[in-house]
C-alpha cells in the first residue's frame, strides 16, 4: 500500500497527489511513469510522474477526473493508500544541453511538464515554455513554471486567459529552436509537431495510448512510428514527434469508450 | 476381486458442453475420495517405476498413491510436495500425457495411472482440509533474490526457504503467479488455486514485494550490490509476437496476451463489477493453434461470441496445443480454418476491424527432412468477416532485464544464456530458467529448471559462506 501525504485540488476536476513510495521516488526521472490500481476490482491506469522527492520518498502525480477510476482515485484522502503502485516505467525524457529549447505543455500535463524544465534547466538549456488549458480556471503550475522560464507564454482555447488557442506558436518559431518537447493532449501534440516540422526543429512526443501492464506484455500501446510498430510503455512513451500516425492513436485510444461510459454511469448511480 | 489396474482410466466428470461455455468456472471437476480410490487401486506400485523417468521434477509417483490407496490423502499430499511445491497446479495443467503418463507400465497394454488426476486430488484435498501454518526452518543466513514469480521464480523459492535461505520474490504485476494467474483462464486453473500455492511459499518464509519491475526499480546489479548473495531470473516469456501483417492496428485486434491479461488476470468477463473492460463481438478470429490460442477461443466463447475461428497455416498433425486443449475447443463448438494463413486486416471507415484476407495453402512434398512445409495456393485469397481478432503466435522473452544488466549473455531470440547443468548465467552469482531461457514452454519445465537453479545456489552461497 502507498500513502497519499498530499492532495492539493489545482483546477476543477484536477488533482494532485504527493504519494508515498520511497523505491519507485529514488528512481524516478521526467518523462517516465507509473501504474495504479486503486483497489481489488480496478483497473490498472497509467499516470505520468510529475516530480519526485527522493530523500522524502515521495512521488507526486496529477490527474484529471475523466472517467470512474480516475473519478474514485480522486475521492480519496491524505492518509488514505492506494493498493498498487509500479514504476518508474517508460523511457526518462532525453536530458542534455541543446541550447534553445520549446516546451510546450497542456492541461494536466504542466506539471509532468514542471518536472522536465527542471532538469532541462539545470543541464543550461534556454526554455521558451507555452502552458495551455481549455480555460482559465484549467491552467495549473503557472507561477512555478514562470520559476524556470526564460520566456513564458499562457494560452487557452476559448481566450479567456493568455493568448487564444494554439497557432500563435507559429510567430515563436520564427525563433530559431534547437529542440522541442510536448506534452498533454494528443491532438495538440500532434499540430505542435506539424508546426514544427516546416522550421525542422526536432520534436518529442510524449504519448498516452491504451496501455494494460505498461512493462511490454501487451501490445495494446501499440502506435506507429514511421514504419515501425512501436510499443509506449517500453519504447516510449517519447517518440519523434514527427514520425507518429497520429490518426491511427486517436482512433485507438477512443475503442472502450463505450463500455467506460456504463461504467462511468453504473459508479456514479451509486 | 477384479484386477483394478485391467480396467480403463477412471473418467474425471466435466460440467457439460452446454452449460460450460457460458461461465467460466472449472470445466474438469476433479475426483471424489471414492473415484480417486478406484484410480489409485490400479497403480503396481512398481519396484522400478519407470513413471518417475518423465516428471521434470521427481516426484515420488508410487509412495504417494500408496498413501492415497492407504486413505492418507494429507500425507499423499505431503509426499509430493517434498518434491513439487504447486502440485494443485501441475495436476491441472502438466501435460501428463508426454512426461509420467507416456512411462507409466500399465501403458504398454492399456491406460496409464492417471497420475495427474490423482495429483489434482491429493492437492485439492488438502487444500480443503488442511491449514498451512508458517514454518521454522533454520537460517543459513544466505540471502537471494528472485525475479519474476511464474513457475520457475515460485519453485526456486520454495527449494531455497526449505533449505534455510532469506528469499525476496520481485514480481513486476499486482499479483504473484506469472503466466498461471495472467495467461491460463479460469475455467482450466482457478485462480484461487494458485493463490494456494503461493501462499504455501510465503509460508515457507519467502517475502513476496509486487510492483516491482526488476532492471527499472532495481537492476540486477543493484540487487547484487545491496547483499543478495545470489539473483535468479524467472521472468518468462512476456512479449507477444504479432503477424506483421497490413491492418493488424485496427481496432479490435488484440494480443493473445492482451487479450488474456484482460480477460484472467483483471476479470473483465466480471466488468463492470471489476473495471477492465475488454470487447468481444460476435464473430472472433485466432491466429495460431497452441494451448494460448485454444485458450484464447475458449475464453471469447465465454465473452459471448456466437462463432469463433482458430485460424493455422499448417495442419491438424502439426497443430502444437495439448490433443486434450483442441479437443475441449472442438467440443465447445469452436470451428478449425487449417492451412488457412492470413494476409491482412481489412477494417472500415472508423478503424474498426471487419474482415481477415487469408490464403489457402498445401502441403509441399516432403523435403530432405521428411518434412512437408506449407505454401499459399496462389489466386485462393479469401475473406472472413471477424470483428475481433486475437494474434496467438508466440511469446519472447521481455527485453527489459537484457538491456539493463551489463554482461549479460542473451540469444539473438532475446533468451538468456545458462549453464545447462547449474542455470547460472554469464554473470558470477546469477542464475536464469523457465521460459526465458528455454522460450515459451511448459510449467513443469520451467519448476524442473527452478530445482536444478535452486540446487546450484544453494551450492554457490554454502560455498562462499565456509570460504
Ligand atoms: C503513459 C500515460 C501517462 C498518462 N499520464 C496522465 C497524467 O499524468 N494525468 C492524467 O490525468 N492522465 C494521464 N493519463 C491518462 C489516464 O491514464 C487516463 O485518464 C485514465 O486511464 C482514465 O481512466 P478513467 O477510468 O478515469 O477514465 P475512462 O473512463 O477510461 O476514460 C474517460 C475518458 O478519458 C479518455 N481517456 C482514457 N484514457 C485516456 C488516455 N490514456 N489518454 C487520454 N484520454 C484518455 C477516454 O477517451 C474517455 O473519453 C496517462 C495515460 C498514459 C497512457
Ligand atoms: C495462455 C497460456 C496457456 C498455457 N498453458 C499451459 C499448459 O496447459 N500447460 C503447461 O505446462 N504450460 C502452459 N503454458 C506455458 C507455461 O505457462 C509457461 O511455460 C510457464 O508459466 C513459464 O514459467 P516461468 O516461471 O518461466 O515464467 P512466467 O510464468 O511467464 O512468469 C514470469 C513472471 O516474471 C514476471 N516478470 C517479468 N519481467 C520481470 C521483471 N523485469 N521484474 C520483475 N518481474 C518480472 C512476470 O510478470 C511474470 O509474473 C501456457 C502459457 C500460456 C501463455
Ligand atoms: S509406472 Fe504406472 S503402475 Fe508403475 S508405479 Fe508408476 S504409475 Fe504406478
Ligand atoms: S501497456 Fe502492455 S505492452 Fe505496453
Amino acid at each position: 500500500m502507498y500513502g497519499i501525504v498530499r492532495k492539493e485540488q489545482l483546477a476543477p476536476n484536477t488533482k494532485l497527489f504527493e504519494i508515498t513510495a520511497p523505491a519507485v521516488a529514488a528512481k524516478s526521472k521526467p518523462g517516465q511513469f507509473v501504474i495504479l490500481r486503486i483497489h481489488e476490482k480496478g483497473e490498472r491506469f497509467p499516470i505520468t510522474i510529475a516530480d519526485a522527492d527522493p530523500e522524502k520518498g515521495t512521488v507526486t502525480i496529477i490527474f484529471a477526473e475523466v472517467g470512474k477510476s480516475s473519478t474514485q482515485l480522486g475521492k480519496l484522502e491524505v492518509d488514505d493508500a492506494i493498493l498498487n503502485f509500479s514504476g518508474p516505467l517508460g523511457n526518462a525524457t532525453k536530458i542534455e544541453k541543446f541550447g534553445e529549447i520549446l516546451c510546450v505543455g497542456g492541461g494536466v500535463m504542466a506539471g509532468a511538464l514542471l518536472y522536465q524544465m527542471k532538469a532541462l534547466k539545470k543541464a543550461g538549456n534556454k526554455i521558451t515554455a507555452i502552458i495551455g488549458a481549455r480555460n482559465k480556471e484549467h491552467l495549473i503550475l503557472i507561477e512555478e513554471i514562470r520559476k524556470f522560464s526564460d520566456e513564458l507564454y499562457v494560452a487557452t482555447d476559448d481566450g479567456s486567459e493568455g493568448k487564444e488557442g494554439i497557432y500563435f506558436l507559429k510567430d515563436i518559431l520564427e525563433k530559431k529552436f534547437d529542440q522541442a518537447i510536448t506534452i498533454g493532449p494528443t491532438s495538440m501534440q500532434m499540430i505542435v509537431s506539424e508546426m514544427t516540422r516546416p522550421y525542422g526543429i526536432p520534436t518529442t512526443v510524449n504519448l498516452f495510448p491504451i496501455m494494460v501492464d505498461g512493462t511490454g506484455m501487451c501490445g495494446a500501446c501499440r502506435v506507429t512510428v514511421g514504419d515501425e510498430t512501436r510499443f509506449a510503455c517500453v519504447h516510449g512513451p517519447e517518440f519523434d514527434g514527427h514520425k507518429v500516425n497520429y490518426d491511427e492513436l486517436i482512433s485507438r485510444m477512443r475503442f472502450y469508450n463505450p463500455n467506460e461510459k456504463i461504467a462511468m454511469l453504473l459508479f456514479d448511480g451509486v | 476381486m477384479t484386477i483394478a489396474h485391467k480396467k480403463p482410466q477412471t473418467e474425471m466428470p466435466k460440467q457439460s458442453i452446454e452449460k460450460r461455455i457460458h461461465n467460466f468456472d472449472e470445466v474438469a471437476l476433479g475426483f471424489d475420495e471414492e473415484l480417486a480410490l478406484e484410480e489409485a487401486s490400479r497403480c503396481l506400485n512398481c519396484p522400478k517405476p519407470q513413471c518417475k523417468k518423465g516428471c521434470p521434477v521427481e516426484v515420488p509417483i508410487p509412495e504417494f498413491i500408496q498413501l492415497v490407496k492407504e486413505h492418507r490423502f494429507g500425507e499423499a499430499a505431503s509426499k509430493i510436495k517434498e518434491k513439487n511445491a504447486l502440485p494443485a497446479v501441475c495436476g491441472r495443467v502438466c501435460p501428463q500425457e508426454e512426461q509420467c503418463q507416456k512411462f507409466c507400465v500399465l501403458g504398454v497394454r492399456g491406460d496409464p495411472v492417471g497420475i495427474g488426476r490423482l495429483e489434482r486430488f491429493t492437492s485439492d484435498w488438502e487444500r480443503l482440509n488442511v491449514k498451512t501454518k508458517a514454518q521454522k526452518i533454520e537460517q543459513t543466513g544466505g540471502r537471494v533474490a528472485i525475479v519474476g514469480s511464474g513457475p520457475a521464480g515460485l519453485t526456486v523459492a520454495a527449494d531455497l526457504a526449505k533449505l534455510g535461505h532469506r528469499v525476496t520474490i520481485f514480481e513486476s504485476l499486482h499479483t504473484a503467479g506469472g503466466v498461471l494467474m495472467y495467461g491460463i483462464p479460469q475455467f482450466r486453473l482457478p485462480k484461487e488455486i494458485v493463490q494456494t500455492e503461493v501462499e504455501y511459499v510465503k509460508s515457507l518464509g519467502v517475502e513476496l514485494r509486487l510492483d516491482s519491475t526488476v532492471g527499472l526499480l532495481s537492476t540486477i546489479q543493484e540487487l547484487k550490490q545491496n547483499g543478495y548473495d545470489a539473483v535468479f531470473i524467472g521472468s518468462g516469456a512476456g512479449l507477444p509476437n504479432f503477424l506483421k501483417i497490413p491492418g493488424e492496428n485496427l481496432k479490435g485486434i488484440y494480443s493473445a496476451n492482451e487479450f488474456l491479461i484482460r480477460t484472467n488476470l483483471m476479470k473483465a468477463y466480471k466488468f463492470p463489477e471489476y473495471d477492465t473492460p475488454i470487447r468481444v463481438s460476435k464473430k472472433v478470429g485466432v491466429v495460431g493453434a497452441g494451448n494460448v490460442a485454444m485458450d484464447s477461443a475458449r475464453c471469447a466463447l465465454r465473452l459471448g461470441a456466437e462463432r469463433v475461428y482458430i485460424i493455422y497455416r499448417r495442419s491438424r498433425d502439426e497443430m502444437p496445443a495439448r490433443a486434450e486443449e483442441a479437443e475441449n475447443a472442438e467440443e465447445e463448438g469452436i470451428e478449425f480454418m487449417l492451412l488457412t494463413n492470413p494476409v491482412r486486416f481489412i477494417g472500415n471507415d472508423r478503424g474498426f476491424l471487419e474482415k481477415i484476407e487469408c490464403v489457402k495453402q498445401q502441403l509441399s512434398e516432403p523435403d530432405k527432412s521428411g518434412r512437408r512445409r506449407p505454401e499459399p495456393i496462389v489466386g485462393s485469397n479469401f475473406t472472413i468477416e471477424i470483428d475481433t481478432a486475437v494474434v496467438a503466435i508466440g511469446q519472447s522473452p521481455n527485453p527489459i532485464i537484457q538491456q539493463t544488466t551489463e554482461g549479460l549473455e542473451a540469444t539473438r531470440h532475446g533468451t538468456i544464456v545458462v549453464n545447462e547443468e547449474t542455470m547460472q548465467t554469464s554473470i558470477l552469482g546469477v542464475y536464469a530458467g523457465g521460459d526465458v531461457v528455454s522460450g515459451a514452454a511448459t510449467v513443469i519445465s520451467a519448476m524442473g529448471a527452478g530445482k536444478k537453479a535452486a540446487k546450484a545456489i544453494h551450492e554457490h552461497i554454502m560455498t562462499k559462506k565456509a570460504a
